[in-house]
């Protein structure tokens, strides 16, 4: 029973945090201020969190920054978002046998 | 709307929320083996999951569970962590296309992760109905499958495989931002600034304290409110949002 009372604040706030304000801001805003600082969040914030996060992702720093290069690369010639998920993965598979070996 | 043009933006949403499910596989993965490791079954494990559908509220939440925690220090850690959502939240409603109701609202809310709240902004001009349904399907299953195979079988993939798909998020993370900051030098500098901030709330010390989930909104909101003081949008980009 204990375990469900947690589980009941876990998703709780989780939910509300993210729930009140979608509902709430229906409006499109109109100041200018406000629409760049939101058009500027996504990317700070993906940003924020991917460095330097990216480098503990995997088991070894070493790894993760041949799979982050990757990513960059296929990034910036427009690759889809499937495809470079999928092939930094592949990347850090590669370079993490190619480390097991040296 | 017709019917088939609905019907090619939920594929078109599924087709994008794909990356993300495959992402969640491994990462959910991850969390199963620990909740079960903290003790939990592998149902409670689905439970938590299935409902808060977020990585660090529910990490930071077993822990919490494991060493009898009071609920006070249960609601300040998942506030503390998921704050950064009211911020996404707040972003994604000024995304989101006439076709998309209050109900759906409620909807979306529950499934506004990093990565459906990244890949939502990443479109260009507004979201649609269909398009958030394709989008929020497969991460909620990988998700969900994700966790109860990690508590079931933790050990059935190998550590290298576990080890590569950790990353798969992250790439997708630099899939939606490289472009924009390609074709836009503000939204380029100033992803280097909040990358520059959050690497400070790492590693210098007094700052290292601060708890991830506080960094994070504090590294956007800076680095987002001096770009739209020095660097506005212009009209156009306006009206494409």
């Amino acid at each position: 029973m204990k375990f469900f009372t947690y589980l009941l604040v876990m998703a709780g706030i989780t939910y509300l945090i993210r729930m009140v304000p979608l509902v709430l801001v229906k409006e499109k805003i109109k100041n200018r201020y406000i629409l760049s600082f939101l058009y500027y969040i996504p990317y700070a914030v993906l940003s924020a969190m991917t460095v330097p996060g990216i480098f503990y992702a995997t088991s070894s720093p070493v790894s993760a920054s041949v799979g982050f290069l990757a990513a960059l690369i296929l990034a910036y010639f427009g690759k889809s978002l499937l495809t470079v998920a999928a092939l930094s993965s592949v990347a850090v598979f590669i370079a993490e046998a190619v480390m097991k070996l040296i | 709307m017709n019917n088939i043009k609905k019907r090619s933006l939920f594929l078109q949403g599924l087709i994008d929320g794909l990356p993300i499910c495959f992402g969640y596989l491994s990462v959910a993965f991850a969390f199963g083996i620990s909740a079960v490791g903290s003790g939990l079954s592998a149902l409670e494990a689905l439970l938590i999951s299935m409902t808060n559908v977020t990585s660090a509220g529910q990490v930071a939440g077993i822990g919490i569970i494991a060493a009898g925690g009071s609920l006070i220090e249960m609601a300040v850690s998942q506030i503390g962590i998921n704050l950064r959502y009211a911020l996404m939240s707040v972003s994604l409603s000024q995304k989101l296309g006439k076709s998309i109701r209050l109900f759906d609202r409620f909807i979306i809310a529950f499934v506004n992760t990093d990565e459906v709240f990244g890949v939502a902004s990443g479109k260009s001009g507004n979201v649609e109905r269909s398009y958030m349904y394709g989008l929020i399907i497969p991460p909620y299953i990988g998700w969900s499958i994700g966790t109860i195979t990690g508590a079931l079988a933790g050990n059935i993939l190998p550590a290298s495989v576990t080890s590569a798909l950790g990353i798969a998020v992250y790439g997708m993370f630099v899939a939606i931002v490289m472009p924009k900051a390609k074709a836009e030098h503000p939204v380029a500098i100033c992803a280097l600034a909040a990358i520059v901030l959050s690497c400070a709330f790492k590693y210098l010390p007094v700052l290292s304290s601060v708890p991830g989930g506080f960094s994070v909104i504090i590294c956007a909101v800076v680095a987002s409110a001096v770009f739209a003081f020095v660097a506005p949008i212009k009209q156009n980009e306006e009206d494409e949002r």
